[in-house]
């Protein structure tokens, strides 16, 4: 059985390797002092597409990502993996989404691809640590949802066997397709670029992302799979209210600095009771509100 | 996030190199292959690009994947069940992340799966997993074996085998025995052809051969009965597919513990011929000898860098006497000369790469079409140079393999003899590099003819004529009294006109003869690229001068007569 897999994959800035400079006086991520990586977990993602592909012959894994023009590099990153395809959406409209908007974008992209089997994603970004777009993503969709994946074991007559992390253990589940799967990064790690797809793909570029006297324009004639899909709102079908800026309830107020002190830590129960003395602590303590 | 081939831009240099246009040009055929596969190139500097992204890939692999396992793989070590050798457990890891990356066959055709990529990559990308861990490097360098396949091998062979290596299967030359150690002409195991069976059967024993229990052998063994010399030996292929090899023991030895080092008994092991009978040392062996002892300078070159750098990170953390200790002139003095040492020996490597790949794409040349006669004459020309170069380059770069392992644990001090660092490792892992594939005292035997004959004086005399650095012309002056002492102490050494005086200070002609090349290329070097070079080259040429006045006074004065005192007491 072929099937076809959407792996959702983000451009973050490298928060693993912070210095100084990393926050602006505002209190935003400064972009410009951080290199721009795959998020760790999509990769994970990533490896766990490429090896139902292995498993499956005659399937198809394409990366979706969103972002500004240079987030085509998530692309030939894929690519260079083993990816056939991808899709870069890329629009000022788009711009400034928070995980709503991020999702709405995404839900509407993977509609217009259409007859998707699998959506896999990572389980968080390192630059906003949500976790919410996958899960949005799959309510948008109306489909089945799997977080924490570790392993997808198997998938047969179109269920998928899936190993998850969860506290303390691991849960094993049965899923039928389609399905969103988000992975976590304890998951493993994404097989290394293949040299040859490196050597074929290196060139591939999406329109935006190419300088108007490009060396190799020649070459973009000749061999269709060096340029990339890329998709603006109207491409998908969006509707701009709901996209980047104008489609983000979420307003960052302000970002502070905070050292954490506190040496141990907590563990509360599923009760009512726990839960509503989490949030009045919080609430006290001026944490959340 | 580390890269072993980007963190270190010297290695890149040589990328750079004006004859690297040459070897494209002659490699690609001009680009002829570029309608017929998405990787190949369409013009030099998508070439090179190529060869940076490989390196890339290979660096990152050696700097996340074999480095972080280079430990354990060294405590486990490889074992044997049932008559078969069992990798360490993270080698299979190392293994499976190179086949993921592609990075196998890499001088092979397209047409056989390769990426027909030149030595100078091949060796580059070797360093680099050498850096990580050079008892990985012996496996899956081997694959190079596969050059002395496709040159010899026939056309359904090549078909046959080629695109499995390129797939990652291992490879192993089986050539030493227990009699039969750097005098290969001694060689026993027996090949018998069997009109029954319709193919050669393979019966005896072989020692010490690296990845042993390998997919693909090269193997050479004793085809024409009655025989006792090197004439009786032919090259065989031996597919594991087939059975009738067993390993019988492992080796346990002093470092590289990851490579297995097994002793192999043939029992009628079906075999195919490689080649033409009769020819298996006096030709293909060689052949395979010389890409053997290039991927040693490249091992050699990449355990010199990881010893460097171990030590420059050591010393610069450590604080004794209120400082640390990089600031004391007795362990600068020794980080300084690791790090000549190690760019002057990767310079001859790399100029010895450039010298094979020009005459090995002519040779290639040659088998599709006629050559022209400035072709013919440049294919002699770098094969001459090619294996004027080679036992120079391979004894050069694994002594000071040797001497920057050592070096490593001195600035370590009482901390580099605890098993807990791994400079250790890398001292013991070095040890065998002045040894395998011709000790040190063969390359000499090799090289010597190169020194009574003139060539390497030729190549001085011709490297001088090149300009330098306005700042270096000091150095270059040094450089060329170094090249006339050398030169009388060549003479004096044919004057006393007695083979065995002559053999007995061949090792320090050929030492001379290393660091002043050593010095020379340093210096193009320098040239080329002050900021990378300029120091080292400063820090050699005054290194080579105290070898060249040494060894010289050593020559210069010494007398026949002497030669008693030295020679072995008979019991």
């Amino acid at each position: 059985m072929s099937l076809k897999i959407v792996v959702l994959a983000k451009q973050v800035p490298d928060t693993r390797n912070v210095g100084k400079d990393a926050m602006t006086p505002e209190g935003t991520v400064n972009r410009a002092a951080l290199p721009a990586i795959f998020n760790p977990d999509d990769l994970n993602a990533l490896e766990q597409a490429l090896r139902l592909k292995d498993k499956h012959p005659g399937s198809t894994v394409g990366v979706l990502t969103m972002g500004p023009p240079r987030a085509g590099e998530i692309i030939r990153e894929g690519l260079y993996r083993g990816a056939d395809t991808g899709w870069l959406l890329t629009d000022r409209l788009f711009a400034g989404a928070d995980t709503l908007a991020t999702s709405y974008a995404l839900a509407t992209a993977i509609r217009k691809i259409g007859e998707v089997d699998l959506v896999i994603g990572g389980r968080q970004a390192i630059d906003g640590d949500t976790a919410q777009v996958g899960p949005q993503v799959a309510q948008k969709l109306g489909l089945n949802q799997v977080t924490y994946a570790e392993e997808i074991l198997k998938i047969e007559n179109r269920v998928a066997t899936i190993r998850r992390h969860i506290d303390g253990g691991v849960e094993t589940v049965e899923v039928p397709l389609p399905v969103l799967v988000t992975v976590n990064g304890s998951a493993a790690p994404c097989r290394p670029q293949n040299v040859r797809l490196v050597m074929k793909y290196k060139y591939a570029t999406c329109p935006l992302e190419r300088p108007a006297d490009d060396p190799r324009a020649d070459l973009y004639a000749e061999r269709d799979y060096l340029t990339l899909n890329q998709w603006s709102v109207a491409d998908v079908g969006g509707d701009p209210a709901q996209c980047g800026l104008a489609g983000s309830p979420t307003k960052v107020k302000s970002v502070q600095n905070i050292v954490f002190q506190a040496k141990e830590s907590k563990t509360l129960t599923a009760s009512d009771a726990d839960i509503e003395g989490m949030i009045r602590e919080l609430l006290d303590e001026k944490i959340i509100g | 996030m580390a890269n072993y081939y980007t963190d270190h831009p010297e290695i890149g240099f040589h990328l750079n190199h004006p004859l690297m246009r040459r070897i494209v040009e002659l490699k690609e055929r001009g680009f002829s292959e570029k309608e017929k596969y998405a990787e190949a190139p369409v013009d030099y500097e998508d070439c090179i690009e190529n060869y940076r992204r490989l390196l890339e890939i290979a660096g990152d692999i050696a700097a996340n994947v074999i480095a972080p396992n280079s430990e354990s793989v060294d405590l486990e070590g490889p074992h044997l069940e049932n008559g078969r050798m069992i990798y360490a457990s993270k080698t299979f890891e190392n293994l499976e992340a190179t086949r993921k990356a592609g990075l196998w066959g890499l001088t092979m055709p397209r047409r056989y799966g390769g990426l027909n990529v030149p030595n100078v990559v091949f060796s580059m990308a070797s360093e680099v997993v050498s850096a990580a861990d050079s008892s990985f490097q012996n496996i899956w360098s081997l694959q190079s074996c596969c050059d002395t396949l496709y040159e010899f091998g026939s056309e359904e062979q090549r078909r046959r085998f080629i695109p499995r290596i390129c797939a990652g299967e291992t490879m192993s030359m089986d050539l030493t025995e227990p009699d039969a150690g750097s005098d290969l002409q001694s060689v026993m195991l027996k090949a018998t052809w069997s009109e029954e069976e319709g193919c050669w059967l393979l019966n005896g024993v072989k020692r010490f051969i690296t990845n042993g229990d390998s997919d693909i052998h090269l193997v050479l063994a004793r085809s024409e009965e009655g025989t006792r010399d090197g004439r009786g030996l032919s090259m065989f292929i031996y597919d594991k597919r087939q059975g009738g090899v067993n390993v019988r023991h492992i080796e346990h030895k002093l470092g590289i513990h990851g490579s297995p080092t097994c002793e192999l008994t043939y029992k009628n092991a079906r075999a195919e011929l490689c080649g033409e009978r009769r020819l298996g040392l006096i030709k293909y062996v060689m052949a395979l000898m010389n890409g053997a002892r290039l991927g040693i300078g490249a091992q050699s070159s990449g355990l010199s860098q990881e010893a460097y750098n171990e030590a420059v990170r050591y010393a610069a953390e450590r604080a004794q006497f209120g400082q640390t200790i990089n600031h004391f002139p007795g362990v600068y003095d020794m980080l300084s000369r690791m790090k000549a040492k190690l760019d002057a020996g990767r310079s001859l490597l790399y100029q010895t790469a450039r010298y094979v790949d020009i005459y090995k794409a002519l040779e290639d040349i040659q088998r599709e079409r006629k050559l022209e006669p400035e072709e013919r004459a440049e294919m002699k020309k770098y094969t001459r140079l090619a294996d004027a170069f080679t036992p120079l380059s391979k004894g050069m770069t694994s002594e000071y393999a040797n001497q920057n392992a050592y070096d490593a644990i001195s600035v370590h001090g009482g901390s580099g003899f605890i098993m807990e660092y791994k400079c250790q490792r890398l001292f013991r892992d070095a040890r065998i590099f002045s040894i395998y594939e011709g000790t040190t005292q063969l390359q000499v035997v090799a090289a010597v003819r190169y020194i009574t004959n003139g060539t390497y004086l030729s190549i001085m005399r011709e490297m001088l004529e090149e300009p330098v650095l306005g700042e270096l012309e000091p150095l270059k002056e040094r450089v060329a009294s170094m090249v006339d002492t050398y030169e009388k102490s060549v003479a004096a050494v044919k004057e006393a006109g007695d083979q065995e005086v002559q053999d007995f200070l061949a090792r320090r002609l050929y030492d001379m003869t290393g660091e002043i090349m050593m010095s020379l290329l340093i210096l193009a070097d320098a040239t080329a690229a002050p900021d990378l070079f300029l120091r080292s080259a400063k820090v050699y040429v005054r290194m080579a001068e105290e070898t060249v006045a040494g060894k010289s006074a050593y020559i210069f004065s010494f007398d026949k007569e002497e030669l008693p005192s030295f020679r072995a007491v008979e019991e």
